[in-house]
C-alpha cells in the first residue's frame, strides 16, 4: 500500500491539471464579472450619431427594458456579431441602442450603412469616459437595463444566437412581465 | 469559446517596451508622481490583465492613469480611488484581492495544505518511532 503513495499522488496531480486545463478551456480568464449587476446603470448622457445636438439619457429611458450594445467600427468581433443582431434584433421584443465607443461618427455611419444598421437608435461615446462608468473594457459588451434603469446583465464579447435564445430572451420575457404588474 | 475581442487587436499594443508606460504627467512633485507610480502598480490593466495600470500601454489603461491623475489632484484617498474602479470593474481590478469569504480559500489555502502536510508527516514520524521502539531494528530498509 505505501508502495503505492507516490502513484497516487501523482494521479491526483494529473486530475489537478488536467482539471485546470479543462476549466480554462471552458472559461473565458478575461472575463471580468460587472460589479454594476442589480446596480442603477449609471446617469449618462449620450449624442446620437445622426444628430449630435441632441442626447439621450438614463433617464428618458426609464420605464422600458433594453438592451444598450457596445460596438465600434475598428472592432473585430463586432464584425462577427453583426449578423446575428442583424437578424435577432427586430424580434427581440426590446429595443436594441447601439452604443458607439470610442470611435469616429463617420467611421461608424459608413460601417452601419455597409453591414446594416440593426439598432433602434445609436449613440456615441467617442471618449469612452461614460463606458468606464458602464465598466467596459472591451468592444462587444452588451446591457440588458430594466424599466427601473437597474442594470440586469451584462454579456461581455460577441452575442451569439445561443446566448441570445438560452439566455437573453428568457431574461427579457421576465423583465417584461414585471414591467406590466 | 471564441475569444476574439476586437480589443485582441490592442493587445498588440499592450507590448511593454519600457519598464513603465510614460504619460507626460504634470506632478506637483516627486512624492505624487511615486503615490501615483505606488498606486497604479497595485491595479490590474483590463485590456491586458498581466499589466499593472502603471506599465501598460494600451488606450484604456491611459485613459485610466489620466482618471487616477486627475482624481489624486482633486485630493481623493488611494482608497477613494481604488473604490471608485472596483465599484465599476469589480475586485479583479485588485492585484491582491481583499479577504472575505469567497477569498479565504485563496488566502489561508495554501497555509492549510501545509499545516495538513505537517500533520500528516508527525504521525508518520510519531508511528515510526512507535514501531521501532517495538521492534528489532531489522526492518526492510525499503518499506517507508
Amino acid at each position: 500500500m505505501n508502495r503505492l503513495l507516490p502513484l497516487i499522488g501523482f494521479t491526483l496531480l494529473v486530475a489537478l491539471f488536467g482539471f485546470g486545463i479543462w476549466w480554462n478551456t471552458q472559461h473565458d480568464q478575461r472575463y471580468v464579472p460587472s460589479p454594476l449587476i442589480g446596480k442603477p446603470a449609471p446617469a449618462y448622457s449620450l449624442p446620437f450619431l445622426d444628430d449630435p445636438s441632441s442626447h439621450l439619457t438614463r433617464k428618458e429611458m426609464l420605464g422600458q427594458t433594453y438592451l444598450m450594445n457596445v460596438f465600434a467600427s475598428w472592432c473585430f468581433a463586432c464584425g462577427e456579431e453583426h449578423p446575428v443582431l442583424m437578424q435577432d434584433a427586430q424580434t427581440l421584443g426590446v429595443p436594441l441602442i447601439g452604443y458607439d465607443y470610442k470611435d469616429d461618427p463617420a467611421d461608424a455611419k459608413a460601417w452601419l450603412a455597409r453591414h446594416g444598421n440593426p439598432y433602434s437608435m445609436v449613440v456615441t461615446d467617442r471618449s469612452g469616459v461614460t463606458a468606464i462608468n458602464f465598466g467596459v473594457y472591451g468592444a462587444p459588451e452588451t446591457f440588458l437595463v430594466d424599466a427601473r434603469g437597474i442594470i440586469r446583465y451584462k454579456h461581455i464579447g460577441p452575442l451569439t444566437p445561443k446566448v441570445i435564445t438560452e439566455v437573453l430572451e428568457p431574461k427579457i420575457k421576465q423583465l417584461k412581465k414585471q414591467e406590466t404588474p | 469559446m471564441k475569444r476574439r475581442y476586437g480589443i485582441v487587436l490592442l493587445l498588440g499594443l499592450c507590448v511593454a517596451f519600457a519598464a513603465h508606460a510614460i504619460d507626460p504627467l504634470p506632478f506637483k512633485n516627486r512624492a505624487q508622481e511615486l503615490r501615483f507610480q505606488h498606486l497604479t502598480r497595485q491595479l490590474r490593466c483590463l485590456v491586458c490583465q498581466n499589466e499593472s495600470l502603471l506599465d501598460s500601454q494600451a488606450e484604456l489603461a491611459q485613459q485610466m492613469r489620466g482618471i487616477i491623475f486627475k482624481q489624486m489632484q482633486e485630493g481623493r484617498t488611494d482608497a477613494q480611488i481604488k473604490q471608485y474602479l472596483v465599484a465599476r470593474y469589480s475586485d479583479y481590478v485588485l492585484y491582491d484581492p481583499p479577504l472575505k469569504p469567497s477569498t479565504w480559500l485563496l488566502w489561508f489555502g495554501p497555509a492549510a495544505i501545509l499545516l495538513l502536510g505537517a500533520g500528516g508527516v508527525l504521525v508518520t514520524i510519531r508511528k515510526r518511532l512507535r514501531n521501532s521502539a517495538a521492534a528489532t531494528p531489522e526492518t526492510d530498509p525499503e518499506d517507508w
